[in-house]
Parts: structure tokens; C-alpha cells; sequence
């Protein structure tokens, strides 16, 4: 497999920013300067990345309550974000949204979403869009093994298939909904779901991003060339709580540390592209030090930036009314 | 100009938008009704009761698209395809079936603009049959506009006539926020003269079907005609009425609700959904806070008990509110003399 140097430099980038991100929000969320509740995307930045890699704005994706590592590979800026979750007027959506509901659609980014299993249907929707404008364009639903028990999920995968629809379902399997895990939650297996719903199925590692790179672009050519729906089922794992502040005590003494030293995307990353030549040590370097700027920067802009007013409560709840 | 049903309205509406502008899409259970069946008629219902029927002929089967029996995933697509440049119209045939559905329109459609800072347009339209008369019994009878009313960021309609239900359902398809249109099922075959050319009725503005000196009815949907009939009865023993039909309950048109209370002094409300959180209650809390000064008599409600809705006629004929409980109200608001008077 042939990748272009510009996109491997921007997946790792892409990479290489939504762990800068989330690693400086398990900081800062900690100091209590942070309202609500984060979820953090440490360990699963391939999978977010090696799928949107293969995306346009033009094509649409619909993410999870574990968003920031989606709106970031789907190009949505870090100085939005960061003050949309410090709830922020300048925040991407002015403080109204939060952590969980980061959404910019002129960038195909149909929103994070606070409800499990809430975005396979709107992909079902934004890809009949993309079919009957036809633009050309995909849908990719990303959620997670708790919302692939959902019924409005599997009503989904139904209708994908009914409808001939160009979308893409990623099924990013972490080892747990919530502190239950899928081992316990998920009858029967993904592939034989995707099977039961006619379409074809695409597994990969989502610790190594040239898995997923491959995998998901196989998917989403598939759906792309207007042959149906497909599933792709990443296996990763999430490198914090279900959300922070979670003390995960369901997980075992020494799980999280042996993912952090064995099966990290980024280091995976440099070691394969170094070591065949494709990108130097410097080049990564100098990415981590401009994303690390970048973050502290968001951070710095986030924590002085206006909060919304008193006018900001009722403005947007309709076009006109 | 011609004499049209409630239902060749509702098809006249979709099809004029449907030839005015592409985007605008229909989905729903039957809505062509036949797709893969042996006779090979691809719209062999057209609607379950027939209401979008022949649309699938002009429009084909890209713009008029049967699906699943699964409401979460073609209500979540109708939401999803609205907010990426389509305007669809989604039938959730029996609005019971919101049960199936609910997040969809509740934490999805409702609140992308909002939540996404003013950024998202959800043009979707929700179509759905409500009311008892029709033996159709508890999960297939319920008058649920309250229930979207409550939800900020959704518009409910509730036609009460042919002419009501052609111009504000046009309306509901070129508006760009996401509208609940809610048909009675009993009113299909109602016939009036409406207009052959499409016109608007705009959101938020009441109609006074007839003007009075003595009470105020604020009715909805079916209702209307009801209030009407007793207000045609009460005409002849010297009790002069105003009949209010909102048309829309969110937005709700308080200022006439408010004028003409503040006329008549006396105020009944006439709503064909559970008592407990209805739009009666909306309408006495608004005038109770609002108009306190102007009343003459208490403010009375007429709506069903808080009962599932009974299948058997006897019952669901005690259920529905009757001209004869209507008028009943009227009587009582309008011979009211507080105690201090009396």
C-alpha cells in the first residue's frame, strides 16, 4: 500500500493533535475549571483519523458522545473546540453545545451526539442526501459496541441496505459500554450482524492506522461506487474512563499501562514510517511541537474568551418562530 | 376554486410542493405502499388511508420512498437528510408510533440548531394521523400535540378544516425549522372549498371563525368544528361566542387568545387530549397570568378524562368532548355570578 507523503504527514498530525487535545483536557478537566463532563479518545486516534483520511467535506460523518477525536480528524479547528468546552461565545456552536454536541456541518460534521446509538439514523439520512443531490459523497456513522446493541443502530443497518445508501457504519469497539463490557453486552458478533444485513465487512486493528487506512478505504469505495452500505469494526481500546472522573474499577490492575507501552498508535506510527523510510524522525518532531503550541494556545484563547450573555439563552432555538 | 376532502387537500399541498421544489422528498410507512409486492402495483395504498396516493407515480421512487416498519431509523433519517440539503416530508402514520421514535425528533431534529450555536436548518415535516372516533383504541387514538409542544425547537400544527390543512401544511414544508403536522383521522373525508392554487397560512397566527360578545372557546384541531356547533346552538338562546382555532400550538398566537378573553371575560378551552399538561391547561395558566383581571367567570376545560382512550363506541363517544359538553361549559361560564355578587 502506497500512501501519499502529504497524507501521511496529516494523519499524523490529525493523530498526533486529538492526543495533544485530550491529554491536556484529563489535565485541565481535573482542575475543575471545565463544566459538565468529558469523554476522552486517548488510544482510538487511528481509527477516527485512518477513516476520515478517505473524507472530503462534502462527505458527511456523524460521531458519539466521545467526539473531539472525530471533529478533529473531520478538520473541525481546536481553538473552537476547546472554547466550545470551556462553554465559551466563541465556542464552535457559542456555548450552547458543549463536549458532547461539537458539530460543524459545512465540514460534513453532522455533531457529536449525547445519545447512544443517536447517529446511525441521521447517516441513513445525510447519505440519502448525498444520493439523491448526487455529490458523490458517503456518509460514516462512527459509534460505539454499546450502540451497535441499539435498536435505532440496527433499524439503521436495515435501512442502509434497503435504501441502497452510500454509507459507511464504523463500529469502534473499545471493550466497554460504559463499565459494562461488550464481551458480556454484545450477542453474536459484529460480522455476522453485517452479514445478516447483507453487507459486506471490513475488520482492522485501530491500534495501527495502516490498518484502518486500508480497511476503511476498501468500505468506503465500496459505498462510494454506489454498491450499498458496509460495516467496518475497529478493534481499539480507550486509554481513559468512560468518562473523566471515572475511576474504572471494572478494568484490570495494569490494563491501561500495558496498552500505553504496547499498542499506541502514535508510537506505531513513527517506528513503521522511519524505519521504511517513508517520513523522518524531524518532520514528526517538528508536528509534535507545532500541535503541542497549537493546544496550549486553544487553552490559553479558551480560558480568557468571553461567556455567553444573557441574549445568547434564547437565541437559535428556531430559524424564525 | 373547488370542494376538496381534508385528504385531496393534504395530497394537493405535497404534490404542488413536490413540482415547486426537488428537494422535497416523501417517507414513510405505505406512503406508495405495494413496493415488492406480487401484484406489482407499486402504490397500491398510497397512504394507509390513501393520503399521498399517485404521488409515487408523478414523482418516482427516489421522491417517494416506502420503508421499514422502523420509525427510529426513517424518522433519524428524515432529520439526518433535512440538515444535508433535502426537504423531506415523513409519514409516521399513527402518531402513537412516537414511541419508536421519539429521540429522533426529541434529542435529535429539535435540538441541532440550538445545540450546534445557530449553525444547522432542519427542514423536515412529521405527518401523522391523531384522534379518537375511529374504534382505533388506546395505541392508536391519542391527541398528542401536547407532548411536541412541550419540546422547544419543534413547530406543531393542528388543521382544523380542507382550506386550514392545504395552506398550512404548504406552509410547514417551506419552513426551514422541523414542523409536526398532526391530521384527525376522523376528518379525512371532510370536504370544503379550497383553493386549486397553492397558498400559504402563515405559523403563530390564530383564526376567529365566528366573533361574540359573551365567551371566549379556544378549541383545536377537530374540535373547532365542535365549538362551532355548540356556539350555533348557544347563537339561539342569546349567547354570543367567539371561537378561537390557533391553528399552530407552537408557536401559540397568546395575543388574540389574550384580546378576545379580555372582551369576553369568560373563557372555556376545548382540546381533545389527556386533561393532565394539555394545551387547556396551557391556555388557562397563559390567561390565569395574564388576563386575570379581565375574567368574569372561572376558566373551564373541556377535554376527555385521564384515560387511556376506550375501544367499544359507547365508550369512546363518553371520551371524545361532544358539542353537547361544550355547550354545557358555556352555560356554566356564561350564568356564572361570583359569590360576592350573589
Amino acid at each position: 500500500m502506497q500512501i501519499a507523503r502529504d497524507i501521511l504527514l496529516r494523519s499524523y498530525r490529525s493523530m498526533r493533535t486529538i492526543r495533544e487535545f485530550e491529554e491536556r483536557l484529563h489535565v485541565e478537566f481535573a482542575t475543575g475549571e471545565i463544566p459538565g463532563f468529558v469523554h476522552l479518545y486517548c488510544g482510538e486516534e487511528a481509527s477516527g483519523v485512518g477513516v476520515c483520511a478517505h473524507l472530503t467535506d462534502t462527505d458527511t460523518i456523524a460521531s458519539t458522545h466521545r467526539g473531539h477525536g472525530h471533529c478533529i480528524a473531520k478538520g473541525v479547528g481546536v481553538d473552537g473546540m476547546m472554547a466550545e468546552i470551556y462553554g465559551r461565545q466563541t465556542g464552535v456552536c457559542r456555548g450552547k453545545g458543549g463536549s458532547m454536541h461539537i458539530a460543524d456541518l459545512s465540514l460534513g460534521m453532522l455533531g457529536a451526539n449525547g445519545i447512544v446509538g443517536g447517529g446511525p439514523p441521521l447517516i441513513c439520512g445525510a447519505a440519502l442526501s448525498h444520493k439523491l443531490l448526487k455529490d458523490g459523497a458517503v456518509a460514516v456513522a462512527f459509534f460505539g459496541d454499546g450502540a451497535s446493541n441499539e435498536g435505532s443502530t440496527l433499524e439503521s443497518l436495515n435501512l442502509a441496505t434497503v435504501w441502497n445508501l452510500p454509507a459507511v457504519f464504523v463500529v469502534e469497539d473499545n471493550g466497554y459500554g460504559e463499565a459494562t463490557a461488550s464481551s458480556y453486552a454484545c450477542a453474536g458478533n459484529q460480522k455476522d450482524r453485517a452479514a445478516g444485513f447483507g453487507m459486506p465487512y471490513f475488520e482492522c486493528d485501530g491500534n495501527d492506522f495502516f490498518s484502518v487506512y486500508q480497511t476503511a478505504g476498501e468500505a468506503i469505495t465500496h459505498a462510494r461506487n454506489g454498491n450499498g452500505p458496509a460495516m467496518v469494526h475497529v478493534h481499539l481500546a480507550r486509554w481513559y474512563g468512560h468518562f473523566e472522573g471515572d475511576a474504572m474499577t471494572y478494568r484490570a490492575d495494569g490494563e491501561i499501562a500495558e496498552l500505553r507501552a504496547d499498542h499506541d498508535c502514535l508510537v506505531n506510527f513513527r517506528k513503521r514510517v522511519t524505519e521504511a523510510g517513508l517520513l523522518e524522525a524531524s518532520a514528526l518532531d517538528d508536528l509534535d511541537a507545532a500541535v503541542k503550541d497549537e493546544v496550549d494556545a486553544a487553552v490559553a484563547a479558551a480560558k480568557v474568551a468571553p461567556l455567553p450573555v444573557e441574549d445568547d439563552l434564547l437565541k437559535d432555538v428556531y430559524v424564525s418562530y | 376554486m373547488s370542494k376538496k376532502s381534508f385528504r385531496q387537500a393534504i395530497n394537493e399541498a405535497l404534490r404542488q410542493e413536490m413540482r415547486r421544489d426537488p428537494r422535497v422528498i416523501l417517507m414513510g410507512e405505505d406512503v406508495a405502499g405495494g413496493r415488492g409486492g406480487t401484484s406489482g402495483v407499486k402504490d397500491a395504498w398510497g397512504g394507509v388511508l390513501g393520503v399521498t396516493k399517485g404521488l409515487l407515480t408523478e414523482f418516482g421512487e427516489d421522491r417517494v420512498l416506502d420503508t421499514p416498519i422502523t420509525e427510529a431509523s426513517y424518522i433519524g433519517a428524515a432529520a439526518g437528510a433535512a440538515a444535508t440539503g433535502l426537504r423531506p416530508v415523513a409519514e409516521l402514520m399513527f402518531v402513537d408510533f412516537v414511541g419508536c421514535c421519539l429521540d429522533q425528533i426529541m434529542n435529535q431534529a429539535a435540538k441541532f440548531r440550538y445545540m450546534f450555536g445557530g449553525k444547522a436548518r432542519t427542514p423536515l415535516v412529521i405527518r401523522a394521523m391523531y384522534g379518537a372516533g375511529f374504534n382505533a383504541a388506546a395505541q392508536h387514538s391519542q391527541a398528542l400535540y401536547p407532548l411536541f409542544t412541550h419540546i422547544p425547537g419543534l413547530k406543531v400544527v393542528v388543521p382544523s378544516s380542507p382550506y386550514e390543512a392545504k395552506g398550512l401544511l404548504i406552509e410547514a414544508i417551506r419552513d426551514d425549522d422541523p414542523v409536526i403536522f398532526l391530521e384527525n383521522k376522523v376528518m379525512y373525508d371532510d370536504e370544503e372549498e379550497v383553493p386549486d392554487d397553492p397558498y400559504t397560512i402563515p405559523f403563530g397566527e390564530a383564526n376567529l371563525t365566528r366573533e361574540g360578545d359573551d365567551v371566549t372557546i379556544v378549541a383545536f384541531g377537530r374540535m373547532v368544528k365542535f365549538a362551532n356547533e355548540a356556539a350555533d346552538r348557544l347563537e339561539k338562546d342569546g349567547i354570543s361566542c367567539t371561537v378561537i382555532d390557533p391553528r399552530t400550538t407552537s408557536p401559540l398566537d397568546t395575543g388574540t387568545i389574550l384580546d378576545c378573553v379580555t372582551d369576553t371575560g369568560r373563557l372555556v378551552i376545548v382540546d381533545e387530549s389527556s386533561p393532565r399538561c394539555n394545551l387547556a391547561t396551557d391556555v388557562a395558566a397563559l390567561v390565569a397570568e395574564e388576563a386575570f383581571d379581565a375574567l368574569k367567570a372561572p376558566i373551564r376545560r373541556v377535554c376527555p378524562p385521564h384515560t387511556p382512550v376506550p375501544f367499544a363506541t359507547a365508550l369512546e363517544s363518553l371520551y371524545v368532548p361532544s358539542t353537547e359538553k361544550i355547550e354545557a361549559a358555556v352555560r356554566s361560564v356564561a350564568s356564572y355570578k361570583a359569590k360576592a355578587e350573589a
